[in-house]
């Protein structure tokens, strides 16, 4: 294999690496304001004192 | 009682708060300025060549996760002396055990690319490795005992205790490559192996996740507060209609 082709495939695991990272985080973030969306409703605004 | 008593609400984001948002919008920006640096403006490794750019995402979320379980460890130790008792200190160490989880397994799949690149193999059996898969297992066993029935209470002795006996791991994951010989190299930051903007970029990404990492336990430990509120009053619930059973009709 050579540099040029090296480098494209290793570029392709540097992108991926960033994909990864930034769609964990931003799958666990998601998921997490969903969760405080759905129950947000239950709770009453005093025992919410960030609010 | 009508599960959406407390609002259909317009509540877009009830764990939010002017503070979080701030600091959710300085997140965004340090994670789009560690795209930027990690990607394009920093300059390839002279033997990495461009695999080097993986460090500026792997070695912040390694740190972020050894820094998310010693502040599980902190807090633990706070609420199981007696003087400050509150169950706000386990919900923080809770969330921080959680965000940790998600950035020692970004540190796993981020380290085992890098791995393929500079060694050819996405694993390989080597102290760091071993030690950061055995971290990262303990603490979803340290979930997992979080996750057990039980009153708050006792969630919260039972857990503080696992997570004091978890902490001890974290200096057996850092100082692996200093007591063996791994694979892995050592400390690239300590050893000054890194300089000029490669060094810059790894600052970034160091503060974008440190960010990131304090927005994720802000919003997570007030999810657990309203999670545990949520609880108290189903138990409420429940005695009031058992109460209503035992009354002689």
């Amino acid at each position: 294999m050579n540099a040029a082709m090296t480098a494209m495939v290793n570029s392709q695991y540097v992108i991926g690496s960033y994909v990864v990272t930034l769609a964990a985080i931003g799958l666990y973030a998601w998921r997490m304001l969903a969760r405080a969306r759905r129950i947000a409703r239950q709770v009453p605004p005093e025992e919410r004192p960030w609010t | 009682m009508t599960p959406t008593e407390f609002g259909p609400t317009g509540i877009k984001c009830p764990t939010r708060t002017r503070f979080s948002r701030a600091l959710g919008l300085a997140a965004l920006v340090g994670i789009a300025w560690l795209a930027l640096f990690g990607l394009v403006l920093s300059p390839d490794d002279r033997v990495q060549r461009e695999g080097v750019r993986i460090l500026y995402v792997h070695v912040p979320s390694a740190w972020l996760a050894y820094l998310a379980f010693v502040v599980t460890g902190l807090a633990s130790a706070a609420y199981l002396f007696p003087k400050t008792r509150s169950l706000t200190w386990d919900r923080i160490a809770g969330a921080s055990a959680e965000v940790g989880v998600l950035f020692m397994g970004i540190t796993l799949v981020s380290g085992s690319l890098w791995g393929h690149i500079s060694w050819g193999t996405y694993w390989t059996w080597d102290s760091r490795l071993t030690t950061t898969a055995f971290l990262f297992v303990t603490y979803i066993g340290y979930l997992a005992v979080r996750g057990l029935g039980g009153s708050q209470q006792q969630r919260a002795r039972r857990s503080a205790v696992v997570a004091l006996l978890a902490l001890l791991e974290v200096p057996l994951v850092h100082f692996s490559v200093k007591w063996w010989r791994p694979l892995h190299q050592g400390e690239s930051v300590a050893e000054k192996e890194l300089e000029g903007l490669m060094l810059f970029s790894l600052f970034v990404g160091i503060i974008a996740f440190t960010l990131l990492y304090v927005w994720l336990v802000l919003h997570r430990q007030r999810v657990l507060a309203m999670e545990d509120s949520l609880a108290d009053r189903g138990l409420d619930t429940a005695l009031a209609e058992r109460r209503q059973e035992a009354l002689p009709r």
